[in-house]
């Protein structure tokens, strides 16, 4: 695809995964260089959210290979450990500690995980607070917050470690419709700094604007796979026209 | 009602303190409260006449007065010489003593039962569970029944103990050990001790501001443990190793000398542990089952060790969850302790609601101190695991 772009971050081959008797995953085949920005959509239940967990190994597939950043995932705990400490994630529900203050959430990692000092931790914490624009917020807990702000204190906890990639898990979907722009616009900006990003979502106007390539998935299966033009406008396959007209009829 | 004016005026102010339901609801506490304490005055004279006019005694005049039995466990000085009044100390001890062993062995065991009813490990998990509804679904008493008469009392007698080294014996009559004769320079050691725990309380302060310094941790536990052991064994080494050990002989009928535990105490121990640790294990489980797992997940994806995520994300959402009906089961347990009398354990309701009854004829006075008593021991649990809850759950959701 787009190997102009640079090395590829996340190799995806020939990979397969089982839930007990249920093939979630077919023979899923993706390469994502450095700094694109790879949007997946399709039906509930087609595996999008069992595929980008099988990148930080929250599920482990059972076949085929899967190769972050040059490390391949394996049962090796240490490669694991490495693997999720330059790969970040934001889940659907936000997943905020909520015993913990808004900066406490932030430095948790920096400072157990990377070993950071506390006090580094808290100053970089602080600039990502920034960045999303909630610095006024971090003595706060996640459940004074509206769910907007904790959606975005969820992202600048992820970007704390300075992941090389960032996996995103319709993390606009728990959001009520006025604040799922906040959200958007974080991820925009990120994006423009050229972060590698996985986006699950069915945010389509998102997807014409930022990413590079749009996946639709079905079944445990990558459908098809284009760059977002092409894919709204002449999507190949039946089954991505359906799912299209579905989703951009409201 | 004559001019309409006032009249309405006059109408309505009534009418608000009647409708005003924070009034009335205060008119209604203070009629029952005076109701309530008219009817206790009313009974507590009567009774009082009655007692009067049959000549019995009354008042808590006979707690100065010498008790003349003896009892099977004194964990300060008591003889048959004693006044009723140290009987009820001994009692009061003996019943804080069995409570606080029982709560202890209660909470370890049911926090590992708790958390190997949710192992992915099949076969601790299904015993974990067996446990659970094995001990919780039969009666108190007949679990304490059963350890004092089917297990502890069924043991050999004090000529065919079981020993262990020639130094533990366990016969029918209780369990014998041998206990720490102190000889002179047995304070260097105790010295040396409390310098080593001041060491590694500052070492583990120091690690702490270390860690949040630099990032780096620090391993406190092995170097205290280290830094403790090393200190005793030099300081004992210097003393000329300080201690003898007293080892329980067989004299007469039983064993003397040494440290010796009466069956009674281990079988009320060892049945409330059990009885209740399976209570606990279902509130350990609650709480750790009440953390989503989206928590344990993004701590995952972040990079967290297991135990880190344990530490820092599980335990402290679990406890809150833990700490409000885990004292109720301590309550409940302080208050089941009661059941003592069956087998006999001289505790509060053993001595007082026997001998001290029997032979004071006094029951109102004798069972208001029962009362008094355990009402005092339940406030004392209640009152520290509120603070121990306010502690722990200080921060907000
Ligand atoms: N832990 C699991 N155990 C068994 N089945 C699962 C598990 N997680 C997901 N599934 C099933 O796998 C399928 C794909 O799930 P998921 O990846 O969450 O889909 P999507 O994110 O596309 O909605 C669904 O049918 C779901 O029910
Ligand atoms: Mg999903």
């Amino acid at each position: 695809m787009n190997e102009a772009q640079g090395a590829a971050m996340i190799e995806i081959r020939d990979v397969h995964k089982w839930f007990g008797d249920f093939h979630v995953l077919k023979n899923i085949n993706l390469t994502v260089a450095k700094g694109e920005r790879i949007v997946i959509c399709g039906p509930s239940g087609s595996g999008k959210s069992t595929l980008i967990r099988c990148i930080n190994r929250l599920e482990a597939h059972q076949q085929g290979n899967i190769i972050v950043d040059g490390i391949e995932l394996t049962d090796n705990l240490k490669q694991i450990d490495a693997i999720r400490s330059e790969v970040g994630m934001v889940f659907q529900d936000f997943n905020l500690f909520p015993h913990l203050t808004v900066l406490e959430n932030l430095v948790l990692a920096p400072h157990l995980v990377r070993r950071m000092p506390r006090a580094e931790a808290e100053e970089i914490a602080m600039n990502y607070l920034g960045r999303v624009r909630i610095p006024d917020q971090a003595n706060k807990y996640p459940g004074q917050l509206s769910g907007g702000q904790q959606q975005r204190v969820a992202i600048a906890r992820s970007l704390c470690m300075s992941p090389k990639i960032m996996l995103f898990d319709e993390v606009t979907s728990a959001l009520d419709p006025e604040m799922v722009k906040e959200v958007l616009d974080v991820m925009i900006g990120l994006a423009d700094e050229g972060m590698t990003m996985l986006v699950v979502t069915h945010e389509m106007g998102f997807a014409r604007t930022v990413a590079n390539r749009v996946i639709f998935m079905d079944l445990g299966q990558i459908i098809e796979e284009n760059e977002p033009r092409a894919f709204f406008e002449a999507p190949q396959h039946e089954r991505t026209r359906n799912f299209l007209e579905q989703i951009l009829s409201h | 009602m004559a001019v309409e004016t006032t009249d309405d005026r006059v109408r309505n102010t009534s009418f608000v303190f009647w409708s005003s339901s924070k009034y009335r609801t205060k008119f209604y506490e203070v009629l029952v409260l005076g109701l309530l304490f008219a009817s206790l005055y009313w009974i507590i004279n009567n009774v009082v006449t009655n007692l009067n006019r049959l000549g019995i005694r009354t008042g808590f005049g006979f707690l100065k007065q010498e008790a003349g039995f003896d009892i099977g466990q004194t964990l300060v000085t008591y003889n048959e010489a004693s006044s009723y009044g140290s009987a009820v100390l001994v009692a009061l001890l003996n019943t804080v003593l069995m409570s606080l062993l029982a709560i202890v062995f209660a909470t370890i065991i049911g926090f590992v039962v708790g958390v190997s009813r949710l192992s992915s490990n099949w076969l601790l998990s299904r015993a974990a569970t067996a446990y659970v509804e094995i001990f919780r679904n039969m009666p108190l008493l007949l679990q304490i029944f059963f350890w004092y008469f089917a297990v502890l009392r069924a043991l050999p007698v004090p000529r065919q103990s079981i020993a262990f080294f020639d130094t533990i014996y366990i016969n029918n009559r209780g369990i014998y050990a041998p206990s720490p004769v102190f000889e002179p320079g047995f304070g260097i050691v105790i010295a040396a001790l409390v310098m080593a725990l001041g060491v590694a309380i500052a070492l583990r302060r120091w690690a702490r501001v270390r860690q949040s310094r630099t990032g780096q941790p620090f391993p406190v536990l092995v170097t205290s443990l280290i830094i403790i052991i090393g200190l005793l064994l030099v300081s004992a080494a210097v003393a000329g190793f300080p201690l003898s050990w007293q080892v329980p002989a067989l004299k007469g009928f039983n064993y003397t000398g040494g440290f010796s535990v009466i069956p009674e105490l281990v079988a009320m121990v060892v049945a409330l542990s059990i009885y209740h640790a399976s209570f606990v294990a279902e509130i350990v489980r609650g709480g750790v089952l009440s953390v989503r797992r989206g928590q344990v997940e993004a701590a995952r994806a972040m990079g967290l060790r297991p135990g880190q995520i344990m530490r820092e994300v599980i335990v402290p959402q679990a406890l809150r969850v833990i700490i409000p009906p885990l004292s109720n089961q301590y309550l409940n347990l302080a208050k089941s302790s009661a059941l003592a009398a069956a087998i006999a354990y001289p505790d509060l309701m053993h001595v007082l609601g026997g001998a001290v009854l029997a032979q004071t004829g006094q029951p109102i006075e004798v069972m208001t101190i029962v009362m008094g008593t355990y009402l005092a021991i339940s406030l004392l649990i209640a009152l520290f695991m509120n603070w121990y809850n306010r502690r722990s759950s200080l921060v907000e959701r």
